[in-house]
């Protein structure tokens, strides 16, 4: 065994590790937790199969930007665990016997369709070859109105987080400062006539 | 053992079927549904980026690409319907979201 299939065994043991810990961790921080090793360990697999720029966008966005997205609303949210784990095992053999027989359908189709192509055959790369700009070639060209429609994408996701999350505290005073230059002066002062009355009536009574 | 294509298309197929059951062992809380969708996601990517590099194609890396920016979308919106949720309803459990229900 090749220092390569033995890298590949290390990260792909630790990457399905991880991922069983995230579905069984019964902390929701730990899951994401282990989810952060299961993103970094499959960076690490991609870097094997020469795909630097993907690799390292996954640590930088996902690790760096998603996950902590993920730990912040886990912490920001008050859950009640055990109420969160009733259930649990029954529903584990249903799922395990249904993710088994997933796996080994498509591991069976798979391991007699592609396990003849070895590392080796795989297309030579010249040396001066660089992923980045491969990519970025391909993606601004051949690709570039998917690439706007994926902007288009983000800023919908941008608008909609902040929209569902918006809201105005009833309880806090704020100035609405339109509103105020808008008042007139028949808004805020009303005179009102008030008959004079003499010295002698007020007294006498 | 020497490592082929398969062993990466094995390695998505099993992060995938970790993600399924994930679901069915995390009904109740939606919050790990999401982190269960995101496995099921990255072994779709994996799958892409073996055989855009077995074939020498670039092409399968674009696509990871923008699985990658729907991804991020999605959890996005979805934690925040999460945090919209909790302030409302005060859970994230799947099993008392059932207002519709007649």
């Amino acid at each position: 065994m090749d220092a390569r299939s033995f890298l590949f065994y290390v990260f792909a043991a630790v990457t399905v590790f991880a991922a069983v810990r995230v579905v069984t961790a019964r902390n929701p921080v730990h899951s994401a937790l282990f989810l952060v090793l299961t993103f970094f360990s499959t960076a690490a697999i991609w870097l094997m199969l020469k795909a630097e720029f993907l690799a390292i966008t996954l640590v930088l966005v996902y690790i760096g930007a998603v996950m902590v997205l993920f730990l912040f609303v886990v912490m920001m949210l008050d859950i009640n665990l055990d109420k969160m784990r009733q259930g649990f095992w029954r529903n584990a053999a249903l799922g395990g016997v249904i993710a088994l027989v997933i796996f080994f359908e498509l591991a069976l189709v798979l391991w007699f369709h592609f396990s003849d192509i070895r590392m080796v055959d795989a297309p030579a790369l010249p040396p001066t070859y660089s992923n980045t700009q491969e990519l970025g070639r391909v993606l601004y060209t051949d690709y570039v109105y998917p690439f706007e429609i994926a902007a288009v994408v983000l800023l919908v996701a941008i608008i909609a987080a902040i929209a569902l999350t918006l809201r105005r505290r009833k309880d806090s005073k704020y100035q609405n400062v339109a509103e105020q230059v808008r008042v007139k002066r028949s808004d805020r002062v009303r005179l009102v006539s008030i008959p004079s009355q003499s010295k002698q009536a007020s007294s006498g009574q | 053992m020497t490592v082929t294509l398969a062993h990466y298309l094995v390695l998505g197929a099993l992060m995938f079927a970790i993600g399924v059951v994930g679901i069915f062992l995390n009904r109740r809380n939606l919050i790990v549904v999401l982190m269960a969708i995101e496995l099921m996601l990255l072994a779709v990517n994996i799958n892409f980026i073996a055989f855009s590099h077995f074939l020498g194609d670039i092409a399968g890396q674009i696509f990871v690409f923008f699985i990658l920016t729907v991804a991020a979308a999605e959890s996005a919106i979805g934690l925040a319907i999460l945090v919209v949720l909790f302030r409302n309803l005060d859970t994230v459990s799947v099993e008392e979201l059932d207002t519709l229900k007649g």
